[in-house]
């Protein structure tokens, strides 16, 4: 086993002492990729010339979004004021309400959390609900105030919230500028001062607890692992508790932006282990790794599973690539575990997925990242949420996907989940705000002044209405002030119909949608109307129309080209004109033919798409 | 002159007869909507016959299927003298015997040559010529960058007539920016005036690439809207059908079955069909191949004493049924489906059933008499119709 020692060669038997395990976590965009990368460049793991902003945000999505949307892990050495060397295992989490999964599961890792703070926004919806999250796993929180160098910045305005909304010491928090590396020996000083080690006996059977996973074409299933008990080395014969699979351990290693192998993880470590894994499915988050011969009492508690909120059907635009789309879902499921996901079909669109996602940005990432890591071409159904049913015969029917709505006549009832939101913003963004939640059918508002000029509103919301777009407009017309976090309440009453879109007379049942009977006709007008923008004109006359039941609510035409036609065609043209149309015929692969009309991906798309 | 209709090249079945076609890629100015090879340096003329002679000879052995057309195309192979023409004529014969009463089409254009030299053309064998007027207007002429004014192509065709040329095609070109319907007519009466025997007519397209398409797209002029483009395709076809001709192809009338051109049939129905020059495609037996498109290729490839093909490809069964598709729906006759059943193995009418009845139903396309047609709407959108098919496939 080649295995590179780090510079950093610890002293085994105090190794556990020496060991910070914590997590960033905050409200989106308060600065934790770039406090991270401080931390990284403070202790120099990484050359600067290879160095770039927000180091650990590696997807291509992530860079291209500003936002981080992975947990990341990364192992810092870090040589502190007491002359002695610890390894710092930090975790920089996402701050985005669709990716709080993300943020449970790094703190399940962890001892403690910095908690960070924009000085110039003060304490935001996330900041709340993650701060909750880490003090139901019992970290040790330190609060930081950051971006202290912004001239807007208001110290002691953050740490009056500190200590009233929050209920945290003011007196702990560390003021940063995260742009300008300013706090940071602050930060790794208190890592080790204020945090506690690790605990856990290494001598004990092993105990591991899988956080994360992600798929390596070449040494199969990475596991991202915490050690609570034991220790792990290559040669290990290792055993996922959940369903018994036994692999052999290849090597084991932690993460520095890179994978580093190292001689053995022990408890308090984290890290990754590669043993050969080829089964995708044998790898569960939340799952317990142990000895096989030496195997631990019982199993670590995981997780709670993944609630989805937002559910939609996912297809290959090429029904050739269901098996490609299977294998990759599959493999996304490893590094996504909120990704909820079972078997489905469409009339139009063949064999597919229905998938269940932890909010609309978590539905976007999902396809992005299949298009891009694993090259498909897919179209998404339009996102619903779960509908209760009440049927005249008495059953109750839970349905997310409009293909299986039944006969509206067999219906007696239907109710929907609501929410509560919780919108902080600065006041003079009430009225919109109020506007907004009414436009969006909500109820029982009620709101508090925070400070003089900040207000936390409350509102009962449909959360149909909050997957759409809700988030957007809000930050939009709070010009990004407003910050909004919401809990599941329950199912109340709905007037529920079924919008479907035919073309030619044709149902397309994958632009089928669910939806309050008072906005069908806006939606399905919007529906044709985009289809209209995006199916190319054809040689017949395209009739696009949007309906409830028989009733035709929406109506557009695409009338027809006239002239279609190349003049000439001899001998060196027939070639040249044959190959054209083989490759269009390839490119046409990527449209769907529903009633002889070519419809393009973009334009299932575009029906999703939220009003610009 | 035989006026059964020409039926589709059969592997097996008795042999149709193929054709040859030589190109010059010569013109004494390149138009900026052509994407034919030609260069003008004219000066290289001597050293490509010279070139094009050691491939006549290189292909006599290869080439065995028998021929009863050649078509001297380019460029513009009016450009060769009487004397260089003939002596190509008599190398072609003697290499690749033609029988008597082979159609042998030369291309000419206006401003080209003289009244005495045509008759010299007809006396070294051409027996058809095929002019290239484009348009009786000057202006016209001028926006397609012809080095002819509207005075030579009537010059050029009372010439061809007086020289005893009984076999007369005219190349127009229509669909020009603002052109009206009453231009369009203008054209088209000046053209049937001297009762050609064949006409080709041409919708301006805009190729990637050429001085015309950019032009187009620096928006220099705004060009005609594909209705009104439409209602042309559709007036042309109306009026030579008064003059009674006959619409064969989607841009070919013939005053009679019999006066349609021989040669590009060959093109159309499968029949083999040997290109020499550069650029020249091959066909036989679902086999094509090409020579090299550029003249300095062509020539050292020769010098070389190698036959200057640029690729080979056999087709595939798919690519041979998507060819007999989209050639056989420009044919007015349209798909022989005995024809394509027997030799593709499978039920045109069944395999396309649902196309062909959504294409009936908006009366594109009728099946009669054992074939499948466009209608003339149908054959204005024969691109979009034939990717219907394709995608059927
Ligand atoms: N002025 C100033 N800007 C900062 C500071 N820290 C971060 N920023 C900027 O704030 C923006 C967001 O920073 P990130 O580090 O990506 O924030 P994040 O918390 O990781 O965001 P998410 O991962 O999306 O939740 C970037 O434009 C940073 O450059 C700081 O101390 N001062
Ligand atoms: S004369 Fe004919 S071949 Fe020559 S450039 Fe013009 S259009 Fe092309
Ligand atoms: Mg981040």
């Amino acid at each position: 086993m080649p295995v590179s020692v780090s510079a950093e060669v610890f002293d085994w038997g105090k190794k556990v002492k020496h060991i910070r395990n914590f997590s960033i976590i905050a409200h989106i965009d308060h600065g934790k990729s770039t406090l991270s990368d401080r931390l990284i460049q403070a202790t120099g793991i990484v050359p600067d010339r290879e160095f770039m902003d927000q180091i650990l945000d590696t997807m291509d999505i992530e860079r291209e979004r500003g936002i981080t949307i992975k947990s990341n892990t990364i192992c810092l050495p870090y040589k502190a004021k007491d002359g002695k060397t610890y390894s710092l295992n930090l975790i920089d989490t996402p701050g985005h309400v669709d990716f709080t999964y993300e943020v449970s599961r790094a703190l399940a890792s962890c001892e403690g959390a910095f908690l960070l703070i924009d000085a110039s926004q003060g304490v935001e919806a996330q900041t709340l609900a993650n701060l909750y999250l880490a003090l139901e796993h019992n970290l040790e929180i330190i609060p930081v105030i950051n971006k202290i160098d912004l001239p807007s910045a208001d110290v002691e305005w953050v740490k009056t919230q500190l200590k009233e909304d929050l209920g945290l010491d003011p007196q702990t928090a560390i003021c940063t500028s995260a742009k300008e590396g300013i706090g940071i020996q602050e930060v790794l000083e208190s890592a080790v001062k204020l945090l506690p080690a690790p605990k856990g006996d290494p001598e004990a059977p092993l105990q591991a607890l899988i956080f994360d996973s992600h798929y390596d074409a070449y040494r199969g299933t990475v596991v991202h692992t915490r050690i609570f008990q034991g220790r792990l080395q290559a040669g290990d014969t290792i055993m996922f508790m959940s369903n018994k699979a036994v692999y052999k351990v290849e090597e084991v290693g932690v993460f520095q932006i890179r994978r580093v192998p190292r001689n053995e993880l022990t408890a308090g470590e984290v890290g990754y282990v590669i043993a050969g894994i080829k089964t995708v499915s044998d790898t569960r988050c939340g799952d317990t790794v142990t000895i096989k011969n030496k195997s631990c009492a019982a199993p670590l508690p995981g997780f709670k599973e993944a609630k989805p909120v937002v559910f939609s059907s996912i297809y290959p635009v090429a029904a050739d690539d269901y098996q490609e789309l299977t294998e990759a879902i599959e493999k996304l499921k490893l590094n996504d575990a909120a990704l909820i996901y079972e078997k489905d079909s469409s009339a139009a669109l063949g064999f597919g997925f229905r998938c269940g996602f932890l909010g609309l940005l978590h539905l976007e990432v999902v396809q992005e990242r299949l298009e891009r890591e694993y090259d498909l071409s897919l179209i998404i159904t339009a996102p619903s949420v779960r509908y209760e049913l009440l049927l005249f015969d008495g059953a109750t029917v839970m349905i997310d996907n409009p293909a299986l709505y039944p006969d509206p006549t067999l219906i007696k009832a239907a109710k929907e989940p609501f929410i509560r939101a919780t919108i902080i913003t600065p006041d003079r963004y009430m009225g919109a705000i109020m506007k907004l939640c009414m436009d969006r059918r909500g109820v029982n508002s009620n709101y508090q002044y925070l400070t003089s000029n900040r207000l936390e509103m409350k509102f009962e919301l449909p959360l149909a209405e909050v997957v759409y777009d809700f988030y957007d407009k809000l930050k939009s017309i709070t010009q990004g002030y407003g910050s909004f976090d919401y809990e599941i309440l329950e199912y109340r009453e709905t007037d529920l119909v079924k919008v479907d879109i035919l073309i030619n007379g044709e149902k397309v049942d994958a632009l089928s949608q669910l939806i309050h009977r008072d906005r069908a006709t806006e939606r399905a007008r919007l529906a044709c109307e985009r289809l209209k923008e995006e199916i190319p004109r054809q040689m017949f006359k395209i009739a696009i129309q949007g309906a409830i039941g028989a009733k035709i609510i929406s109506r557009e035409t695409i009338s027809p080209f006239r002239k279609d036609v190349t003049a000439k065609c001899y001998g060196g043209d027939i070639s040249r004109k044959r190959k054209l149309l083989e490759k269009q015929k390839k490119g046409k692969k990527r449209m769907k033919m529903v009633g002889q009309v070519m419809i393009p991906q973009a334009a299932f798309l575009s029906v999703l798409k939220t009003e610009d | 002159m035989p006026t059964k209709e020409p039926s589709p090249a059969c592997q097996g079945e008795t042999e149709v007869p193929g054709g040859i076609y030589v190109h010059i890629p010569f013109c004494m100015r390149k138009c900026p909507y052509c994407d034919f090879y030609s260069i003008t340096d004219l000066e290289l003329l001597p050293v490509y016959l010279n070139a094009l002679h050691a491939e006549i000879r290189l292909t006599a052995a290869e080439n065995n299927f028998p021929c009863d057309t050649l078509y001297l195309g380019g460029g513009t192979p009016s450009l060769l003298g009487p004397e260089a023409l003939q002596r190509l004529i008599q190398e072609i014969r003697c290499r690749h015997p033609l029988p008597e009463n082979a159609e042998i089409t030369l291309e000419v254009n206006p401003g080209s040559m003289s009244p005495e030299t045509l008759k010299a053309f007809r006396q070294a064998g051409i027996n058809r010529l095929s002019i290239g007027v484009q348009s009786f207007s000057d202006a016209r002429l001028q926006f397609l960058g012809r080095i002819h004014s509207a005075e030579q192509a009537h010059a050029t065709i009372q010439a061809a007539r007086a020289a005893g040329f009984d076999n007369l095609g005219l190349d127009l070109i229509y669909g020009l920016p603002d052109q009206t319907a009453g231009d369009w007519a203008e054209d088209l009466e000046q053209a049937t005036a001297y009762g050609p025997e064949h006409l080709s007519c041409y919708i301006l397209s805009y190729e990637p690439g050429l001085p015309l398409t950019r032009k187009l797209h620096s928006r220099l002029f705004t060009p005609l809207p594909n209705e009104a483009v439409a209602a042309l395709f559709e007036q042309t076809i109306a009026f030579l059908s008064t003059k009674g001709y006959e619409h064969y192809e989607i841009s070919n009338f013939a005053a009679q079955t019999g006066l349609r051109s021989r040669h590009n049939q060959k093109y159309w129905t499968f029949a083999p069909y040997l290109g020499l020059g550069p650029s020249a495609h091959s066909h036989q037996d679902g086999r094509r191949r090409w020579n090299h498109r550029s003249l300095s290729r062509y020539l050292s490839d020769l010098a070389a004493g190698r036959l200057p093909l640029e690729t080979e490809e056999i087709l595939s069964h798919q690519q041979q049924i998507l060819e007999a598709v989209f050639l056989g729906l420009r044919q007015s006759r349209g798909i022989d489906l005995g024809w394509f059943d027997k030799k593709f193995k499978m039920n045109f009418q069944e395999v396309f059933a649902e196309t062909i009845q959504r294409l009936h139903q908006e009366g594109f396309l009728q099946v009669t008499a054992g074939h499948c047609r466009l209608t003339t709407t149908g054959k204005l959108v024969l691109d979009g119709i034939v990717d219907l098919f394709v995608a059927g496939l």
